[in-house]
């Protein structure tokens, strides 16, 4: 059987990135934004762009995400947003 | 913007206007020209080597960014030291007074945690070999996907886990940050020096070619190895400016606690 796996992991993709910009809990967004470029990354190379790909691993999966919460533990945890 | 994206060609599409005209040179003419397997690596440092030095300058103005912004250099007057022997917590509200940190004392903080010697033996045993991994990457730029971006990435966050699993104070006594800032400028200098070399020897800013009189070996493999050079510049660069960010972003620009 043939699997769609592009449009599975796009699917997630998608899924991350909803569930990035609704999550009240900062370091849970830091999280999921990592996941977020994990997928991507995925889809990178699923796609045959295998340079773009490790740029993502490295950079969004790994560095970011620990920028980001370097930047959640000195400032607050908690997001100020009412909109959801 | 989604009813935009359906005028675009085709993912692969072979009648598209990027791939009837460019595509096709890169293609034929890489291995000929540069002698490099990894056309994307020949396109990013030689065909198109100004967009990558700009997007290295991209990268140091972002490290010189965080730290003009951030890096204060005041420092804390509050000190905490911890006797191991007894555990004992000393609060130093004077800021001149400097214990000497070793097999007595150990500095700490407010949100001090007991390093977890499981944590720290993993991390030391680990962090020699994503620096190998990390060179590696720098090196087979040519030949595989990698490169110095990645690579210079992979370096720093080495780096970043030998501050996570000790503490801060451990990696800034390891490199100071004097050292990172030559570091980072002396990556961008490097990729530059390369361009600019070319034009005395009579080529074009990174015509990479031109430099074959300087370099012993096959005349043909100059362009591979201008581009090693570039990728290298671009690797310390990278490292150099990723430990900076962390460093400023976790400390608050004190360097002394953090993560």
């Amino acid at each position: 059987m043939y699997w769609p796996i592009d449009l599975i992991v796009l699917t997630f993709v998608i899924l991350c990135a909803i569930a990035a910009i609704s999550v009240k809990d900062l370091l849970g967004t830091a999280i999921l934004f990592g996941a977020y470029s994990f997928m991507m990354c995925l889809l990178w190379a699923v796609m045959g762009a295998v340079d773009v790909a490790f740029t993502e691993a490295s950079v969004g999966a790994g560095v970011s995400t620990v920028f980001f919460v370097a930047a959640v533990f000195r400032t607050s945890r908690r997001t100020k947003d009412s909109n959801f | 913007m989604l009813y935009g994206t359906a005028d675009f060609p085709d993912w692969g599409d072979p009648s598209s206007p990027a791939s009837t005209h460019l595509s096709d040179y890169y293609i034929e003419k890489t291995i000929e020209d540069t002698q490099v397997p990894n056309i994307v690596t020949s396109v990013l440092a030689d065909y198109r080597g100004f967009d990558t030095m700009f997007e290295t300058a991209v990268i140091f103005t972002a490290g010189l960014a965080c730290f003009l912004l951030l890096r204060d250099f005041r420092g804390k007057k509050e000190r905490f030291y911890r006797h191991k022997p007894t555990g004992v917590i000393l609060h130093i509200k004077d800021g001149k007074k400097i214990l000497a940190v070793g097999k007595e004392f150990e500095h700490m903080d407010k949100d001090w945690v007991p390093s977890d010697l499981i944590i720290k033996t993993v991390c030391r045993i680990l962090i020699p070999f994503i620096q190998i991994y990390a060179m590696y990457v720098v090196a087979h730029g040519d030949f595989s996907p990698g490169g110095g971006f990645q690579g210079g990435v992979i370096f720093g966050s080495s780096l970043i886990l030998l501050a996570i699993s000790y503490d801060l104070k451990t990696l800034v006594k390891r490199i100071k940050e004097k050292v990172l800032g030559i570091f980072a400028a002396l990556g961008v200098l490097i990729y530059v020096g390369i361009a600019a070399i070319c034009m005395p020897m009579g080529g074009n800013f990174l015509d990479y070619s031109k430099l074959a009189p300087l370099v012993p070996g096959d005349p043909h493999h100059v362009r591979a190895l201008g581009m090693l050079g570039v990728e290298i510049g671009v690797g310390f660069a990278v490292m150099a400016v990723m430990a900076i960010i962390y460093i400023n972003i976790v400390s608050e620009g004190r360097h002394d606690e953090g993560l």
